[in-house]
């Protein structure tokens, strides 16, 4: 299962996804900058992606602690997701996402 | 400005790693201050993660990062740690007498013969929203320009304000602001709030009476001379934008982690962390230790509890610097009368 992320420069990476591992842990993973604070938590919203091309409607909608979480993040957008909330599965084959600015 | 505290030993970050640094160094007799940025010790396990359960702490099969750091707090207290809370270590310089002088933001000073970072990741300060030239509108003065808290509320008095964010932060201050600011604009990027229901209530109400205004829509631009704000550019969802005037823009969203002014202490930085060797966990400055997530060093995991050995083996060593003419004698807890005494068990 692939993950394509598009780092803060704008570069593009061809990431492999595992099962039940949060995007957020992929991301750090493959060598990506995004902070990831909490490490996973849902508690401090520095691992803040944009879900693109139609991804954002095929997840599973986030839930009410971390739509919270995400007013405490920056320059959100109306695919805004916290990447450690989002699960890889073979759902989520190809899905594609950008890392926020800092 | 008071005088100078003189201790053996300065910590900079309570946080696990520095507290147990605080037992290590206690069982030698060398007493502690600490500083920390936050109002209270913790560090990340409280500061971020309180209820979330950990599992990997020896011996304890699961807690809470707050009671770990209250199980630690429980431990150091036979050492009378002094904390220096709500301060951000500013300066480090080496003195002639080969003791080193740590001074905070508060104006604090600490002499100390060693200096501990144990700063995890660096300084916890309020996130920065990502427009261009803000910086520019920091530091602007009383009521205007950019601020990340409200220490005095009179000075915005009679200003446009603007505030932006939804969590307790945000709300708390539209709230106690709105009475004395000529005007007070709330945005965020939804029409729902983290903060508490009763303080959306009371905000919603302000809105109703007109001495609030609330929109969904983000900043985009700040304008005016560095210095001297007079207006933002709003963007809503839609992308459509418009103008107002505004003498201060207050954004809440939160605290995160930076390095900070450790990057200028003039010790030696491997991409933001501090290379030690792993006998004595010392920087390449004699006398300067790191221990926990800011060191690095071949193998570095960044758990707890390597934080916790690299505390232990740093004391010893730090005892040294410290004390140059006495002899160390490795004792063990379990059976030495001596730390049983130290600890109040005996």
């Amino acid at each position: 299962m692939k993950i394509i992320a598009t780092d803060r420069n704008g570069k593009v990476h061809e990431l492999e996804g595992r099962d039940g591992w949060s995007v957020m842990e992929i991301l750090r993973d493959g060598g990506l900058d995004i902070a990831a604070e909490c490490g996973g938590a849902c508690a401090c919203a520095t691992c803040h992606v944009y879900v693109n091309d139609g991804w954002f409607e095929k997840l599973p909608a986030p839930s009410e602690a971390e739509i919270d979480m995400l007013d405490m993040a920056l320059a959100v957008e109306p695919n805004s997701r916290l990447s450690c909330q989002v699960i890889c599965s073979d759902e989520t084959d190809g899905i594609k996402v950008t890392v926020a600015p800092e | 400005m008071s005088a100078a505290i003189e201790t053996d030993v300065a910590i900079i970050g309570a946080g696990p790693i520095g507290l147990f640094a605080v037992f290590e160094l206690g069982l030698l007799d060398l007493k502690c201050h600490l500083i920390d940025i936050l109002d209270r010790a913790g560090g990340q396990c409280t500061e971020l993660y309180p209820e979330k359960p950990i599992y990997d702490i020896p011996g304890l099969p699961i807690v809470t990062g707050q009671e770990l750091v209250n199980r630690l707090l429980e431990q150091v207290k036979p050492f009378n740690p002094q904390f220096h809370f709500g301060e951000m270590a500013t300066r480090l310089e080496k003195l002639e007498d080969g003791r080193w002088k740590l001074a905070t933001d508060a104006g604090t000073e600490i002499i100390a013969g060693v200096v501990v970072i144990a700063a995890g990741a660096g300084s916890f300060m309020p996130k920065r929203p990502p427009v261009p030239g803000i910086e520019a509108f920091e530091n602007a003065g009383d009521g205007v320009g950019v601020h990340y808290a409200v220490r005095k509320m009179e000075t915005f008095r009679g200003k446009n304000i603007l505030i932006a964010g939804g969590g307790d932060s945000a709300l708390d201050w539209v709230i106690n602001l709105a009475p004395l600011a000529k005007s007070l604009t709330l945005v965020h990027h939804r029409d729902g709030f983290r903060a508490a229901a009763h303080s959306v209530n009371q905000m919603r109400e302000l809105e109703a009476a007109g001495k609030v205004k609330f929109h969904v829509a983000s900043v985009k631009a700040i304008h005016g001379e560095p210095g001297k704000m007079t207006g933002v550019t709003l963007a809503g969802h839609d992308k459509s934008e418009w103008q107002q005037d505004a003498d201060a823009f207050l954004p809440f969203f939160g605290l995160t982690i930076k390095l900070g002014p450790i990057a200028e202490f003039g010790i030696n930085l491997h991409e933001n962390l501090i290379p030690v060797d792993t006998a004595r966990f010392e920087s390449q400055t004699p006398g300067i230790f790191a221990i926990g997530d800011i060191n690095t060093y071949a193998g570095k995991l960044k758990l707890i509890l390597s934080g916790f050995h690299e505390a232990a083996l740093m004391a010893q060593a730090a005892f040294h610097v410290c004390r140059p003419n006495e002899k160390l004698r490795f004792q063990y807890t379990t059976s030495s009368s001596n730390l049983q005494k130290k600890l109040g068990v005996s």
